[in-house]
């Protein structure tokens, strides 16, 4: 029954008349980025700083949807939403490969340990 | 409540339920990545913000784009945070007490509250309705009335050709990298004294 029912609930959802703006869509994605970037800065752990950094981007792609959505439909903003998420992909695999390198072999991976680098 | 707000807003009553709901979920799970002590919470948390903004895709008839999220970033990404979690045994609790920076976290909130006012300031003028085409000079909508997926495709495969080329070369050249940073360095290395033909093995 729920099979049948989806696509109806969905259209319902999304043909009505009345639309929200822009407006909250872009303050939603706004605070998104702002926790994003307070995370990043706040926390230590390199790998809740890259997830801060993923926040960040999912912020990012909701404001394009949101302007290609105002825009009278421009699929533009959902293009460049689709090249966001390859190279975030293509980030995180680089930087988690980076991230194992160097703290293989040590526990409790903090980004302050990254100042034994130096030469 | 919701009909009022809905009648303030002048919007759709489900549109709106639709909108709120998701958007709490989203900021929920972005405060649990930034609060959560635990990374596996974190990645958890991340799981609920992606699938949160997978819902306002759908909500903006990106509906291409919310299933690749939800199968790329949630399925695959976090996964991989979590395998490195994992292997790197980084689940154990980070401590919050001691800071090398003392004046770190108060200066990080106030720029954060900076660029959050910015942002709102700069959106507000983004409130109100949906434009009619005729409203807004010059834009024309791209390929209308045909399916989102067609839209997507017709112009990723023709306008931005050269983009999606060197976005696959950029995927080769990341599996590529990582391979390389995966490997143990000094591994087996040849003898020195030994004057076996054998190359040296990497």
């Amino acid at each position: 029954m729920l099979p049948d029912a989806l696509p109806v609930l969905v259209a319902a959802v999304r043909d009505q008349p009345q639309t929200i703006g822009p407006g909250p869509y872009l303050v939603l994605a706004a605070l998104l980025f702002t926790i994003g970037a307070v995370g990043l800065l706040v926390r230590r752990n390199v790998l809740v700083m890259f997830m801060c950094v993923e926040l960040m981007l999912n912020a990012v792609n909701l404001t394009f949807v949101t302007f290609s959505r105002s825009l009278a439909g421009d699929i533009n903003g959902q293009v460049a939403v689709f090249f966001v998420l390859v190279v975030a992909a293509a980030e995180v695999v680089i930087g988690l490969g980076i991230i194992v390198a160097i703290f293989r072999r040590r526990q409790g991976a903090t980004a302050d340990d990254l100042h034994i680098l130096k030469g | 409540m919701t009909p009022v707000l809905a009648e303030v807003f002048d919007v759709g009553f489900a549109d709106l339920v639709v909108f709120v709901v998701a958007g709490a979920v989203v900021l929920a799970g972005g405060f649990g990545v930034v609060l959560a002590r635990n990374p596996v919470h974190a990645a958890l948390s991340l799981i609920t913000t992606l699938f949160g903004v997978a819902v306002l895709f759908v909500s903006q008839q990106a509906d291409f784009l919310a299933v690749v999220q939800v199968i790329v970033y949630a399925g695959a990404i976090v996964v991989l945070f979590l395998f490195v979690i994992m292997l790197l045994g980084v689940d154990k609790e980070e401590s919050i007490a001691a800071e090398p920076l003392k004046a770190q976290r108060p200066v990080a909130l106030a720029l954060g509250l900076l660029v959050l006012v910015e942002l709102v300031f700069l959106s507000g003028i983004h409130f109100g309705s949906i434009a009619d085409v005729e409203s807004q000079p010059g834009i024309t909508p791209t390929d209308p009335g045909a399916e989102n997926v067609e839209q997507l495709a017709r112009t990723i495969f023709t306008r931005y050709l050269y983009a999606f080329e060197v976005t696959s070369v950029l995927l080769v050249i990341a599996v590529v990298g990582a391979v390389v940073l995966a490997r143990r360095a000094g591994v087996t290395r040849q003898r020195p004294a030994s004057p076996s033909t054998e190359p040296v093995s990497r």
